[in-house]
């Protein structure tokens, strides 16, 4: 009988990211170049399995550019504000994924720029600055994930009660025990 | 019981101790205080002097000393309350806060707004949600791929259809399959019946709304024309589970062509009394003309997409920009709107029922022969033939059913045009039959959030038409 392996620990180590490298480099598009210009630390460029060519993916933007990068975004055009995504990656690279969508309706292009923070700092400046529309969309991450986003005017929980414990999104919340909801008012409001 | 009013009545007869007053003499003789006790009931000329006495029935009604009420002389000027001294923001005008739902019936749902009023005019609006919340982002975590879809048409449930679509197609890319011609435009067919359905409702509690109830008696009528269409193609008439990854649930029923010539000429001839009904209504055009503006930059901010941002003049349809599953095969026009009003939408969301008739139209004539599901085996179970004669198909068959679909690593991003918007999933997956992370992007969250900016400084008589003009559904909002 082999000894059983203790996976825990060599698990808590931080693995490479197991996300598929971009095989397809970046088409040329006019209205991007600033914003590729601008970047050097970025890696740009288009999925294999994206759905359209014009959906362009902006990997590992540094949490110190991401309102100068969103900024440098929406002056190129990309002023439409689509959608802010958060992901709990766990032991998959840096923990907490913030991918911001964003849209130029006069090229008909799309860029998805996400960026990656560690567990014991979880903190993504607001692009609430920049566009209105990240409020609730960063409020949300707030609530289910735990990220915090310094900048934000009203950064409370929004989808959840107000005295909840814990963020259920993240890989390690129990949601074996989850405590009765909805139980008294919230104080605050 | 000595100061009483009535002081003539006191020489009334008493009655004797065994002598039970049976006989009880006339009214007008009898001792104030034990007539009341006697009747327990208030008799003109009987009030006592004194307040808060044996009986609290009379005492109720008596007004109380002035100097004690402080609510009352307030009311009538004599103490004048100085809150204002307290509030240095507020400077003239007082301004109170006013909870609009989240049981108020033209929410559509558990929706709060706490708006803060200056008389008659709204100075700020925050919308409060996740009554609604039940987590089915985690939920979809606990699912595999092919028990996600019953899971995300519960989310906007007057656009089930939209949502299992953009599910599957997300799926579908990280699975790098296409789905037969067939199952493309049965995907069309549906979700474009779908959005007739959900603005046909949009019309009948707008109506209900803004005061024109027959339009909800009509809206209906016309839903419930589609929504049979839904139940003899997927057994349901909400929820369907219909579209799935790797193609639909079943084919089409048999006579389908016949249901669907049917359904586009009632509900075109229902739209057509719709317009009768509301274009010249002097009160309709009133209510909604010129109200709840949003511009288009304010639309671009806040990631308002969908009906709202094109009645604000954005010419943005992701079935022309993005088209998927064959849509841009087929001929129609986008709507769009100049002043960015409640009116404005109406008129949008109305011409677009009829283009999507032309879309159903056009999907009736072409619709391709073929499958409906992918071949693909590890996406599609075997025919329940196959599996007696090949071991192959009892392989698959038996790993569809306990592990599920497999998924390659990956992230996705996939967008339809749903009735509200751009509905969005954003799909992780690090391989294995179940997401690891689906995010949902979803039209009537950024819809709510862009709330304040319509309703900012116009009137309180305006938050319902504005409210149903933006068209949330909450199970959407709230998820």
């Amino acid at each position: 009988m082999s000894e059983p392996t203790d996976v825990t620990e060599a698990a808590d180590e931080p693995r490479e990211s197991s996300e598929p490298a971009m095989d397809r480099a970046l088409p040329e598009s006019d209205a991007l170049a600033p914003v590729v210009a601008a970047f050097d630390d970025v890696t740009f460029g288009v999925r294999s399995y994206a759905s359209s060519d014009a959906t362009y993916v902006a990997l590992d933007v540094p949490v110190s550019d991401w309102v100068a990068f969103a900024a440098a975004a929406k002056e190129a055009g990309f002023d439409l504000f689509i959608d802010i995504a958060a992901v709990d990656h766990f032991r998959d690279g840096p923990r907490f994924e913030v991918a911001l969508n964003l849209v130029s309706m006069s090229t008909n292009e799309r860029i998805i720029a996400s960026t990656r923070v560690p567990y014991d700092d979880p903190v993504v400046p607001s692009l609430t600055g920049v566009f209105a529309g990240a409020n609730f969309y960063e409020r949300e991450a707030f609530d289910l994930l735990g990220i915090e986003f310094p900048g934000h005017p009203d950064l409370t929980r929004i989808l959840l009660p107000d005295d909840w414990e814990g963020h259920p999104l993240r890989k390690d919340f129990d949601i074996g025990a989850v405590p009765v909801e909805f139980k008294a008012g919230s104080s605050n409001l | 019981m000595t100061d009483v009013h009535d002081t003539t009545d006191r020489t009334a007869p008493v009655a004797d101790g065994e002598d039970v007053p049976e006989e009880v003499a006339p009214e007008a003789t009898e001792p104030a205080a034990q007539r009341r006790e006697l009747h327990e009931i208030w008799v003109s000329g009987t009030e006592e002097r004194m307040p808060f006495s044996t009986s609290t029935d009379e005492g109720a009604q008596e007004m109380l000393p002035r100097d004690e009420d402080s609510a009352l002389s307030i009311q009538e000027g004599i103490v004048v309350d100085d809150d204002y001294d307290t509030m240095p923001d507020v400077v003239e005008e007082e301004r109170q806060i006013i909870n609009m739902g989240p049981q108020h019936p033209s929410t559509h749902g558990v929706l709060r707004l706490q708006m803060e009023l200056e008389g008659e005019t709204i100075r700020r609006v925050k919308p409060i949600i996740g009554y609604l919340h039940t987590g089915m982002e985690k939920t979809a975590e606990v699912l595999n791929y092919a028990q996600g879809s019953t899971n995300v048409t519960r989310m906007d449930y007057l656009a089930p259809f939209h949502n299992e679509l953009v599910f599957s197609l997300a799926v579908e890319q990280l699975l790098g399959i296409d789905v037969p011609d067939r199952a493309s435009a049965i995907r069309v067919l549906m979700t474009e019946l779908n959005r007739v359905s959900s603005h046909l409702l949009w019309a009948a509690t707008m109506g209900m709304d803004i005061g024109a109830l027959s339009m909800m008696i009509y809206g209906w009528r016309e839903r419930e024309v589609c929504l049979d269409f839904f139940e003899k193609t997927t057994g349901l008439r909400m929820n369907h589970n219909y579209i799935r990854p790797g193609g639909v649930a079943a084919d089409l029923p048999d006579g389908w062509e016949a249901d669907v010539t049917e359904l586009v000429q009632v509900v075109g001839e229902g739209v057509d009394e719709y317009e009768e009904l509301l274009n010249e209504n002097p009160i309709f055009l009133d209510r909604t003309m010129g109200v709840g503006v949003i511009t288009p930059d304010e639309c671009k901010q806040y990631g308002v997409t969908g009906p709202i941002a094109r009645a604000s003049g954005l010419n943005w349809d992701l079935r022309k920009q993005a088209p998927y599953c064959g849509i841009d095969q087929y001929e129609f026009e986008v709507p769009t709107g100049l002043h960015g009003d409640v009116h404005d939408r109406y008129t949008v969301r109305i011409a677009e029922i009829r283009q999507s008739l032309r879309i159903v139209e056009q999907v009736r004539d072409a619709m391709p022969r073929g499958d409906y599901r992918t071949p693909d085996a590890k996406v599609t179970p075997p025919p329940r033939k196959r599996i007696d004669e090949s071991m192959e198909a009892l392989i698959h068959h038996f790993k569809l059913f306990t592990e599920g679909i497999v998924v390659p690593p990956g992230t996705a991003y996939q967008s339809v045009e749903g009735p509200r918007g751009e509905l969005g999933c954003y799909l992780v997956s690090k391989g294995g039959a179940r997401p690891w992370r689906m995010h949902w992007r979803a039209p009537s969250f950024a819809a709510v959030q862009a709330l304040p900016a319509m309703m900012t400084d116009s009137l309180v008589a305006d938050v319902v038409a504005t409210l149903a003009s933006a068209d949330p559904v909450l199970g959407d909002v709230d998820r």
